[in-house]
């Protein structure tokens, strides 16, 4: 115990003198979160909305009002049938809006009136978020005769409800994701590093020249990366809730359990490389490579995992963000108890245990 | 009393025989050299009986432990002092002190008592608090001893410990070694420079993994007796190498810098005036020829050359 607390010291005053290292765990997380939270969303705004009324009453005139008040909608003018072609195909517009004569009457008439929404489809994407945002603006327009908007002819009717995240948000989707990758960087990429620099350093020769079991090598190792990893993860769930407005709704003790069994999982990753790789770039394009991309394409972060071919679906069972976002999501979005997502849980702990495992059995056979 | 002993220890990697069929003896207290180019054996030699590598062959006991059934036993008892400096450059004296002492398992009382004396004895009082990284190369390398004896070893492996550091720090860096053995510690140093060699109580010389030669540097030095050499101070050694090789009472020549070492054959009397005006007949322009001592390098090319031969 005595040897793995030296180990764990000293790696600490390693941690705080470098910077580099520090970079890694500190900057690098709240430069992730500022980039990906304001940056990476899907949220579609200021987009440029064109309106053909046809009808010029003060329910239509409200109703263009509505869009625009919604946030979403730039209003940039009116146009007619024979310009609407040519604005949405310039681009200068990507929404036409034809609001159909006598739609003022028909509404105070009480009956169902269509509009048309005529939407670049160019990005199918934003085409199909546009018309979900126009949908909902049309159906919470006031009914005050009993009349009702409907977008053109639709088939049927479609009632979604969104649970959790109302607003559609998809910050707030897409912040759990970023704890888990930035944490599987600070975790993986620093561990593997900073073990394959005492190997290059000639420093581990040193260490394996002492009576000093190899697992107290890796507690030591592994302790003061853990508690840097929490630390700088728990401050990134912090500050989501402080600047996107994420909520909290779960219990923290689980939290804390699910980041603690994730981080492992990601420190047994980094030892895993450091096993592997004898110099430290090799260990840090190896970490990323095995870090950075699955948690950022495999884990369910950015694409839906249900939406993937059958062959790459089966790999992301070995992604282990993929069972942390889960977990994550459920406990910050819908505060879901343990019987929710125990599984993936339990899927974490034993990736942990076997990626800890195997990186103590190789370097016990390497350090001879 | 034996501290370290070798048999046949052999290592091989694939089809390389990096160390062939060794034995010898390490005395308690000796100061032990190994000599040997690079790539001779010398650090994987040291590796096995450090407990590192694992012998394919053979066997070997330090402080009376067999290397392959206890390696940790055997790191308990020795300390190992590396050729590069393997300390943390970003960490201070202090902490690197604690660090070993820490992964030794020393006592907190213990280890105060221990890093006091290394500090004493590398000289680094007031330093404690400097980084290692800015230390100049003779205190790193005193620090870097004073680490490997934090456990108080009785037996410590040296693995040239002197490579890079300037002559000064060298002398001083040997006085702590003889300062070593007197107090009853066993050292076992390699090195490649031959000065150094002379100051060990024994030398084994390894050739391509093979022991060339094994004995106390006077002992090695007659290897020649009844040959004389001569030692050939000339502006164009190689032509004058050239020459000498030609003439029938030469058995060997080397060449060192702007001399030329000659190597009579058995029963051939020293006349250096006279080979001195064959050469200057010869046209090649000689300085000065005088009778030398062997020195440890002849010894060192001769026998490494013996063991070449089949």
């Amino acid at each position: 115990m005595r040897q793995a607390a030296a180990v764990a010291r000293k790696e600490l005053r390693q941690i705080a003198r470098d910077r580099r290292t520090l970079v890694v765990l500190l900057v690098v997380p709240v430069f992730f979160l500022l980039l990906f939270g304001y940056a990476l969303n899907w949220d579609i705004r200021h987009v440029a909305l064109a309106v053909d009324d046809r009808d010029r009453t003060p329910e239509s005139r409200s109703l263009v009002a509505a869009f625009v008040h919604s946030g979403y909608f730039d209003h940039i003018g009116a146009t007619d049938a024979s310009h609407a072609d040519a604005l949405l195909e310039s681009g200068a517009a990507r929404v036409v809006l034809v609001i159909p004569a006598g739609l003022g009457r028909d509404l105070r008439l009480g009956r169902r009136v269509p509009v048309q929404l005529l939407i670049n489809g160019a990005n199918a994407n934003t085409a199909t978020i546009v018309a979900g945002y126009a949908l909902v603006i049309l159906q919470s327009q006031p009914r005050e005769a009993g009349g009702s908007l409907a977008l053109a002819e639709p088939p049927l009717a479609p009632a979604p409800r969104v649970w959790y995240n109302p607003e559609l948000r998809s910050t707030l989707f897409l912040v759990p994701g970023l704890i888990a990758y930035i944490a599987m960087i600070s975790a993986a990429i620093s561990t593997a590093l900073s073990v394959v620099r005492e190997k290059e350093r000639g420093t581990m020769e040193q260490v394996r020249m002492a009576p000093l079991d190899p697992w107290m090598f890796v507690a030591g190792k592994a302790v003061p990366y853990y508690a840097v990893s929490l630390a700088s993860g728990l401050g990134i769930v912090l500050a989501a809730m402080a600047l996107f407005g994420l909520p909290m709704r779960g219990s923290w003790l689980l939290l804390l359990l699910a980041v603690s069994l994730f981080l492992f999982a990601a420190l047994g990753l980094g030892l895993l490389v450091s096993s592997v790789a004898e110099t430290q770039q090799v260990a840090f394009q190896l970490a990323a490579l095995l870090s950075f991309l699955p948690t950022m394409l495999l884990s369910g972060f950015v694409f839906p995992i249900a939406s993937m071919p059958p062959a790459l679906r089966a790999v992301t069972y070995l992604v282990p963000a993929r069972y942390f976002l889960v977990a994550l999501r459920a406990i910050v979005l819908k505060g879901a108890g343990l019987a929710a997502f125990w599984t993936d849980l339990a899927a974490l702990a034993a990736f942990a245990a076997a990626a800890l495992a195997l990186a103590s059995v190789r370097l016990k056979r390497q350090w001879g | 009393m034996t501290a370290i002993a070798a048999r046949e220890l052999t290592r091989t990697f694939g089809p390389f025989v990096a160390v062939d069929r060794l034995t010898f003896d390490v005395r308690e207290g000796e100061i032990f050299g190994v000599l040997g180019a690079n790539g001779a054996g010398k650090s994987t030699t040291i590796r096995m009986l450090c407990g590192l590598l694992a012998p394919t062959s053979g066997a070997a006991t330090v402080a009376g432990i067999d290397v392959a059934r206890d390696p940790e036993g055997v790191k308990r008892r020795i300390g190992y002092m590396s050729q590069r400096f393997s300390l943390y450059e970003a960490l201070t004296v202090d902490q690197n002190i604690r660090f070993f002492g820490g992964i030794y398992g020393l006592e907190r009382r213990k280890l105060e008592e221990r890093r006091r004396f290394v500090i004493a004895m590398a000289g680094l009082e007031g330093r404690e608090h400097m980084r290692t990284r800015d230390l100049a190369g003779g205190w790193r390398q005193r620090l870097a001893l004073g680490c490997a004896l934090l456990h108080e070893p009785p037996i410590v492996f040296l693995d040239e410990p002197t490579a890079g550091v300037d002559p000064l720090s060298r002398r001083r860096f040997w006085l702590l070694i003889d300062q070593l053995s007197a107090s009853g510690v066993t050292v076992l140093v390699t090195t490649h420079y031959l000065d150094e060699a002379e100051h060990c109580h024994r030398l084994a010389i390894i050739h391509a993994g093979r022991l060339a030669a094994l004995g106390a540097p006077s002992d090695l030095k007659r290897l020649f007796r009844g040959r004389s050499m001569l030692e050939i101070r000339s502006s164009t050694p190689i032509e004058a190498m050239r020459r000498l090789d030609e003439m029938p009472e030469v058995a060997k020549t080397s060449v060192f810098g702007t001399a030329v070492h000659v190597l009579l054959a058995e029963g051939q009397p020293a006349d250096p005036a006279g080979l001195a005006d064959r050469l200057r007949r010869g046209g090649v322009d000689v300085a000065a020829v005088e009778a030398v001592q062997p020195s440890l390098e002849d010894v060192f090319l001769e026998v490494a050359e013996r063991t070449e031969r089949p």
